[in-house]
């Protein structure tokens, strides 16, 4: 399974402070959309307006539409807890459950949802989603020691893992290689390539060969000083963006020559 | 040229290492010799160990903080001067706590026998008996205090740093800190005024001291649950929710169970605080020197109010009183110490491994 996701005008504000204006676009499913640009742009802003977390932050709200194959993720008794269900996360740091062990942070999206599940069943799916992450050879006989005893690239695939456990149908990965060195960046990308086989991912990253290396479509923000709202200024497929940009801004930016 | 290396590291030469212990306990015997001869000439009583430590301490720094500046150079010399000053605050500070423990064991281990802790004080005159009915007491009316305590602190906490916001927050963490500022007596009166209201004047019962140390424990257990609460990593709640976990089932499940152990070390804490109370206990609690297992019906003996009436109401035999006394002082002092034990434990239990 995999979702459409369609943004329609879309202004996210933190209180009276406008963070995101006005964002058209579509992404599409098994596909990975890749969102660069600036830090403060307001690209962690917007990954995060797509499973409703930054609503965990009081004073942040949404204006405009968000469909998701056609459905409106802000419609008025849209659960948000059920939008999560469905749309996973990545975060920047690594974040295991330290009180777990690397089979119950795999299964924890069940787990802390007070899902039952028989035995064999919670085997299946563990082995499935560490397998789906590329982590099954490495851990495989010490799933019951703790998460926490992993290196930082384990554990970055294991909150994918974690991610992909509960069948989400998009993925989103804000920023998921920052805290990495090169060979577990690797492993996450060739990852990252693998699971838009399945799911639609989004995923954000300051790192533009990343960006040119695994994404299909590239999304370029932009802000026009401190203070002012984040802006889409190019969203188009990833060789047009990095080869043939429409904006002079997008030029500068993909060269190196911004700012 | 010799061999020697040119560089802009090399520093002056270090004190050998035996002079610094060769010093001190030199001077200090030098400082006793002292004494002594004063003593021998007639000059002081008895020789007096305040002006050894303080003499000999005075001679050790200052020898050690002139050859020190004399073969290393100021930095060390200061460095040595300060290590001695720290050393000394903390020596002094230490000096109580050892002295406190020595003289309770001491006077103590006269009655810490098997009678001790299977005898009550009943019909009891002159020597023998012992403080269960005490023992039982204090086990009981503490407990009963933490059952108490212990949800509505957790949860009071729970609702300060995760849904806590604006006015009402702000009021409940400055009437906590107020809570916690309370003198014992206060709650005491306070358990008496309330229990007054529903069984008439002149009311004693565990359950009144119960609720005494409760109004002592909450505040403490909020303050400790709010602290740990609020080291749990933000990324860790955003981790859950992102997966689609109720808000309350994230704290239940992953907040909770990260701050287990502090909030477990902390309810120690908040116990050992309130188990040694007297003033309250005496109030609403009173005093009786039988047994009774009750909590919800007249007199309860406690620890402390036995220590206290053993010491107050001396009888014929004055030193076996005196000898219950500091058998009951030393009882309470070995149950703050188990529950250390038992938070330590906990909190090398639950700890997140890694």
């Amino acid at each position: 399974m995999s979702k459409r996701i369609e943004l329609k005008s879309l202004n996210v504000y933190y209180k009276a402070f406008l963070a995101v204006e006005n964002v058209n676009m579509v992404i599409e499913p098994k596909a990975i959309t890749a969102f660069i640009g600036p830090s403060g742009c307001g690209k962690s802003t917007l990954i995060r307006t797509l499973n409703r977390m930054h609503e965990v932050i009081p004073g942040a709200r949404v204006e405009g539409q968000l469909l998701m194959d056609g459905e409106d993720v802000y419609g008025p008794d849209v659960d948000p807890v059920r939008v999560r269900r469905q749309v996973g996360m990545v975060f920047q740091r690594p974040n295991p459950f330290p009180t777990m062990s690397i089979k119950d942070n795999v299964l924890s999206g069940y787990k802390l949802n007070n899902s039952r599940m028989s035995k064999t069943e919670a085997e299946e799916i563990t082995e499935k989603a560490l397998v789906a992450a590329n982590l099954w050879n490495e851990v495989k006989d010490r799933l019951d020691k703790p998460g926490s005893g992993l290196s930082g690239g384990q554990q970055q695939r294991l909150c994918i893992a974690r991610a992909i456990a509960v069948e989400p149908d998009v993925i989103l990965m804000d920023e998921p290689t920052s805290a990495l060195d090169p060979i577990s960046t690797a492993a996450i990308e060739d990852l990252a390539v693998e699971l838009k086989e399945h799911f639609t991912v989004v995923i954000v990253t300051h790192n533009m060969q990343q960006a040119s290396r695994i994404s299909d479509m590239t999304a370029f923000f932009n802000i026009a000083g401190t203070g002012m709202p984040g802006n889409l200024i190019e969203y188009d497929k990833t060789e047009k963006v990095f080869s043939n940009p429409t904006e002079q801004q997008t030029e500068d930016y993909v060269s190196g020559r911004f700012g | 040229m010799t061999a020697q290396l040119n560089s802009s590291f090399r520093g002056t030469q270090d004190l050998p290492k035996w002079l610094s212990p060769t010093l001190l306990v030199g001077f200090f015997l030098a400082s006793f010799g002292f004494q002594v001869l004063l003593a021998s000439g007639g000059e002081t009583a008895e020789i007096n160990f305040i002006p050894v430590a303080v003499f000999g301490l005075l001679g050790f720094s200052v020898a050690l903080y002139v050859i020190s500046r004399v073969i290393e150079g100021v930095r060390k010399a200061t460095d040595r001067l300060v290590t001695i000053m720290v050393s000394t605050a903390f020596s002094l500070a230490l000096i109580p706590l050892i002295s406190l423990a020595y003289t309770v064991v001491t006077k103590g281990v006269a009655r810490f026998d098997a009678e001790f802790f299977t005898f009550s004080m009943r019909n009891v005159v002159g020597g023998g008996g012992g403080a269960l009915h005490a023992i039982i007491g204090t086990i009981e009316i503490t407990g009963i205090a933490t059952l108490i305590s212990v949800p509505i602190g957790i949860m009071a906490a729970i609702y300060l740093v995760e849904y806590g916001r604006g006015t009402i927050a702000r009021l409940v963490t400055f009437f906590v800190d107020v809570m916690t500022g309370v003198p014992s007596i206060v709650a005491g009166l306070f358990a008496y005024a309330l229990f007054v209201i529903f069984f008439g004047p002149g009311v004693r019962m565990g359950l009144g001291g119960a609720i005494a140390l409760s109004l002592l424990m909450i505040p403490v257990v909020i303050r400790a649950t709010e602290e740990m609460l609020k080291i749990v990593p933000n990324e860790l709640r955003e981790a859950a929710y992102a997966l689609g976990v109720p808000k309350w089932l994230t704290v239940l499940k992953v907040v909770l169970p990260t701050s287990l152990a502090g909030i477990a070390t902390g309810i120690m804490i908040a116990i050992a605080r309130v188990i040694g109370e007297t003033a309250p206990l005496l109030l609403i609690a009173g005093f009786t020197a039988s047994m009774n297992y009750n909590p919800f019906d007249e007199r309860m003996m406690t620890l402390p109010v036995f220590v206290y009436t053993s010491y107050a109401n001396q009888g014929v035999d004055m030193q076996a009183y005196l000898d219950r006394a500091w058998a009951g002082a030393l009882t309470l002092m070995l149950i703050v110490m188990v529950l250390n034990l038992v938070a330590r434990l906990i909190s090398k239990y639950f700890s997140p491994k890694g």
